[in-house]
């Protein structure tokens, strides 16, 4: 499984060592940011020391950038970015004619090809982060508040089903690690109950903001399964499906993890 | 029970010689023969099960390997397994774990059908070869306290 850089395993170790007891009582939730060190979980909480507020800037920027043919901002439009509270905490969801649901990154994408007229951004270009991070930034500590809209329904029970399907040549389903096994040790890595709050994140394996698709694809690499194609309709449904779980429990993105 | 069932002897063909899965019978709750008809390395089970890129056991499983300080903590510890188990049951345990508990997460080692969506890179490929299983089984067998 490719849960084991150096530097994880370092920080790892820094885990086991001052991690408080993880036991848990059946159905309580818990981030996975308890999981983790003091330390980083500090690098988390101080807006300088936390390098996903890189991006959070960066998409500041760009949401006052005229672009596309449209030559209109996110501002132009929106007003200020902090219109946007509130709007991650609902997605993924529903949105104008789209036939199925899309993640807050797709949506962004939406507003780029059909309200800027500009090409959508690649899957984690450092652009499509910006803006994720700084729209999902505006929901800080909201709680996650998935739309009562019947027509998720049908791709929440999808991603559902998908969580708790073994796949993969390790033959492992989501839920047997991340519910069956929330809070016990895979070599060094505190196996958390995945949930999506601190989306995107900073991650120091990967030197980088990621997404939340990006986690998942990692997980199923490390079940050696054939990840989904990013923007899959598997990866939206089990975002739904864990922002179904994550009912209530409060935003703290750009989260750190080792 | 599943138990009894004769597994994969159709592939025991001259055709697939070459293949890295042998063909096995299963009795009661272990494979009592050898995968190869040769017996296992002990050193080099100890290698393949401290490796987490290679057996992965260590992932899940704590065992007698000191110098592997991350070991996980989700599966029995290893030490004793070889005077708790047969290495008839020991080799099944480790060809297809499901044999045992239906809602294992221990993976079938050696099981290349029933599975989904097996990424392209290990498609049709077991977990670990016979060669490698008979080490692992001569390996887990001296572990007897
Ligand atoms: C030309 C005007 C226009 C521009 C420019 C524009 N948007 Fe939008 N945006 C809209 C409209 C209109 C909607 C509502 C669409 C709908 O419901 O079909 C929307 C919806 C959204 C939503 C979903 C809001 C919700 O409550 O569900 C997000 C997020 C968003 N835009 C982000 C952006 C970002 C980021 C940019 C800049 C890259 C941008 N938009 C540029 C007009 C615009
Ligand atoms: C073998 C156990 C295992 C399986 C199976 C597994 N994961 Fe994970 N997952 C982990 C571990 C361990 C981490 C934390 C890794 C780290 O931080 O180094 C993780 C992290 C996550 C996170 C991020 C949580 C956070 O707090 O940042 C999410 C979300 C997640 N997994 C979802 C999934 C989904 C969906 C699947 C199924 C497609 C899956 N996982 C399968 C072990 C697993
Ligand atoms: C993903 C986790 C996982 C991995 C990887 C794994 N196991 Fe297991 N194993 C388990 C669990 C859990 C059990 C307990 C029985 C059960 O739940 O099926 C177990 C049981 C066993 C047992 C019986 C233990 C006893 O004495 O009762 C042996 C022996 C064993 N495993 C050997 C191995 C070997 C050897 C490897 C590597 C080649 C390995 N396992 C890899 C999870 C794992």
């Amino acid at each position: 499984m490719s849960l084991g850089s150096a530097g994880h395993v370092l920080l790892g170790l820094l885990v086991s060592l001052t991690a408080p007891a993880l036991a848990q009582a059946p159905g309580e939730r818990r981030s996975g940011y308890h999981d983790m060190s003091p330390s980083l979980q500090a690098m988390q909480d101080d807006e300088i020391a936390n390098p996903g507020m890189l991006w959070v800037l960066d998409g500041e920027a760009m949401w006052n950038r005229k672009q596309g043919a449209a030559a209109k901002s996110c501002a132009d439009c929106h007003g200020a970015v902090s219109t946007m509270a509130g709007v991650a905490a609902r997605y993924p969801a529903f949105s104008g004619a789209n036939p199925r649901p899309v993640d807050l990154a797709q949506r962004i994408n939406l507003c780029r090809t059909d309200n800027q007229k500009a090409d959508a951004y690649p899957y984690e270009s450092k652009e499509l982060l910006s803006l994720t991070a700084v729209v999902t930034r505006q929901s800080k500590d909201l709680p996650i508040a998935p739309p009562a809209d019947p027509r998720l329904a049908p791709f929440v029970a999808a991603g559902a089903d998908l969580f708790t399907q073994r796949q993969g040549q390790l033959n492992l389903s989501c839920a047997q690690c991340h519910e069956d096994n929330a809070g016990r040790k895979l070599a060094a890595a505190t196996i958390p109950q995945a949930h999506p709050i601190g989306y995107p994140i900073y991650r120091l394996e990967w030197q980088s903001l990621g997404s939340l698709q990006r986690r998942l694809r990692n997980c199923l690499i490390g079940m050696r399964a054939e990840p989904y194609a990013y923007g899959a309709d598997e990866y939206v449904a089990l975002e739904l499906y864990l922002a179904s779980r994550a009912r209530g429990m409060p935003i703290e993105a750009p989260g750190v993890r080792p | 029970m599943l138990l009894g069932a004769i597994v994969a002897a159709l592939l025991a063909t001259p055709a697939l010689a070459a293949d890295p899965r042998r063909p096995y019978v299963v009795n009661g709750d272990e494979i009592k023969a050898s995968l190869t008809g040769r017996a296992g390395d002990p050193a080099r089970g100890r290698a393949i099960v401290a490796n987490r890129q290679v057996g992965l056991c260590l992932l899940c499983h704590t065992g007698p390997i000191p110098e592997e300080r991350f070991q996980g903590d989700l599966a029995p510890d290893l030490g004793g397994a070889g005077g708790r188990w047969t290495e008839g049951q020991l080799r099944l345990r480790v060809v297809d774990a499901e044999r045992f508990n239906p809602t294992t997460i221990m993976p079938p080692y050696f099981r290349t059908e029933k599975l989904a969506r097996v990424a392209k890179a290990f498609a049709d490929k077991p977990i670990l070869s016979a060669e490698q299983i008979e080490d692992v089984v001569a390996y887990l067998a001296t572990l007897k306290d």
